[in-house]
């Protein structure tokens, strides 16, 4: 079966009709073409999908599409401004954060709640709000120099 | 690993929802956060043949206190309860535990009554309603029924719900005076399951424990309650040697399960050290709270 849905995705209205056990990360994939989510482990456990649904981090491989009618989803295509990186991701590039680049999509949206929502959080804090997303390349140093970078610099703005 | 066709219903109140558990029984399963049973189907350990979505039912969510209890809607979010004032005050061990719970991101969706409803014997929220002897409320055509926590828990996976029924709230008795409480858990990595995690509440008057309560996950099949412990504290003065002894009697008759994770002999030497320190832990608390 087939639901018709409305939702925000990056401050645009988008329509669909996704079969009720589409996943929010196939449907922002497959039906609106927002590849930059990545799909890893599909249940729940690697947190490459994560999103950022209506100001919360959530895992879109565990959320049915159909679920999603009505909110407002920030994917990573929303966060560069003017083609350019945004602060966090300039941060995490200068601080060679990610090797494949697989897991990028997830930390990076995880890392954006974290800011937003500890702005001062010190690395503890930090490691613990990035421990349900898994990288296997960087060893995870990297990540979390490029996320304190970015703190550091917000708090010097 | 996409998730196998199911037929979607999306109810508005309880009694929709009862209404459509009754008429599909056991082909329904109740999705509330999502965050077990997604995985389940995604890995075709459960095929139910319709899903009934009870996230748009609003009068299931919400915190609310009286009379010395602590009412949570079954389909409440974790991270709601987490940053509850309510919570925080009449529910100290409730609040301890909850960051425990998997990562930020499953809080963000998973909820109070479906990780109770899901009952793995590994999670944090079973062991705090063991602890808690939290009370579940159930509706259905047949009307409304309240199950202990010593009787919900009935195996893996298994609670004494009925295919019919719906959870719809679960009532927590607030911390009184002179309860302390903490929870301990011990993980391989932060927001994994407990290889062993431990909800203690210990209740003081006059220096001497009135109350005591212990509660295990990751040690079997259900969450456990170390009775014989228990009994061992209550009329006692706290001090380490009452608190080794009650490590000793907590964990001898227990059979914990071996897994990739760490053996039965592990668990329990474990189980031993965490009944230690919650002790001494819940005692500093409740004589802090006094």
């Amino acid at each position: 079966m087939t639901v018709d849905i409305s939702l925000t995705v990056n401050g645009e209205t988008r329509t669909g009709s996704p079969e009720a056990r589409k996943t929010l990360a196939d449907f922002l994939r497959d039906d609106l073409d927002l590849t930059g989510t990545h799909v890893g482990c599909e249940h729940g456990v690697c947190g490459a999908c994560t999103v950022i649904i209506d100001g919360r981090p959530v895992r879109s491989c565990l959320m049915l599409a159909i679920q999603a009618a009505g909110s407002e989803v920030t994917t990573i295509e929303g966060l560069a401004t003017d083609g350019g990186l945004n602060p966090l991701q300039q941060a995490m590039w200068d601080s060679h954060s990610f090797q494949c680049g697989f897991c990028t999509p997830g930390f990076v949206m995880q890392a954006t709640a974290f800011l937003r929502d500890h702005p001062d959080g010190d690395e503890q804090q930090l490691r613990e709000a990035l421990s349900g997303n898994i990288c296997r390349c960087t060893g995870y140093q990297s990540i979390i120099d490029g996320v304190l970078l970015a703190a550091e610099r917000n708090r010097e703005r | 690993m996409k998730l196998p066709p199911f037929d979607y219903e999306a109810p508005e109140t309880t009694a929709e929802a009862i209404e459509l558990l009754a008429e599909h029984d056991d082909d329904a399963s109740v999705l509330a956060g999502g965050q077990s049973l997604i995985p389940l189907l995604a890995l075709r350990l459960a095929r139910p043949a319709v899903l009934i979505d009870v996230n748009g039912i609003g009068e299931l969510s919400g915190v609310s206190a009286s009379d010395g209890q602590v009412t949570i809607g079954a389909v409440t979010r974790e991270y709601v309860a987490e940053e509850s004032q309510t919570v925080a005050e009449s529910l100290p061990l409730l609040a301890a535990a909850l960051p425990f719970i998997g990562h930020e991101a499953i809080r963000s969706r998973g909820t109070i009554g479906g990780s109770l409803a899901h009952g793995d014997p590994a999670a944090e929220l079973p062991a705090v309603a063991r602890a808690l002897d939290a009370e579940f409320v159930l509706r259905s055509r047949a009307g409304e029924r309240l199950v202990s926590a010593a009787d919900w828990f009935e195996g893996y996976l298994t609670t004494a719900r009925r295919p019919d029924e719906l959870l719809v709230e679960v009532r927590f008795p607030a911390a009184g005076k002179g309860t302390g409480t903490s929870f301990l858990e011990v993980a391989r990595r932060h927001g994994d399951f407990a290889i062993v995690a431990l909800a203690t509440s210990l209740t003081l008057a006059d220096g001497t424990i009135s109350d005591a309560r212990l509660a295990f996950a990751g040690m079997s099949d259900v969450p456990v309650r170390a009775t014989e412990a228990e009994s061992l504290l209550v009329g006692e003065r706290p001090s380490a040697e009452l608190f080794a002894e009650a490590a000793r009697r907590a964990t001898a008759d227990i059979d914990p399960p071996s897994d990739l994770h760490g053996s039965a002999e592990y668990r329990r030497k474990v189980a031993a050290a965490l009944v230690r320190r919650g002790l001494r832990a819940a005692a500093d608390n409740a004589i802090e709270g006094q």
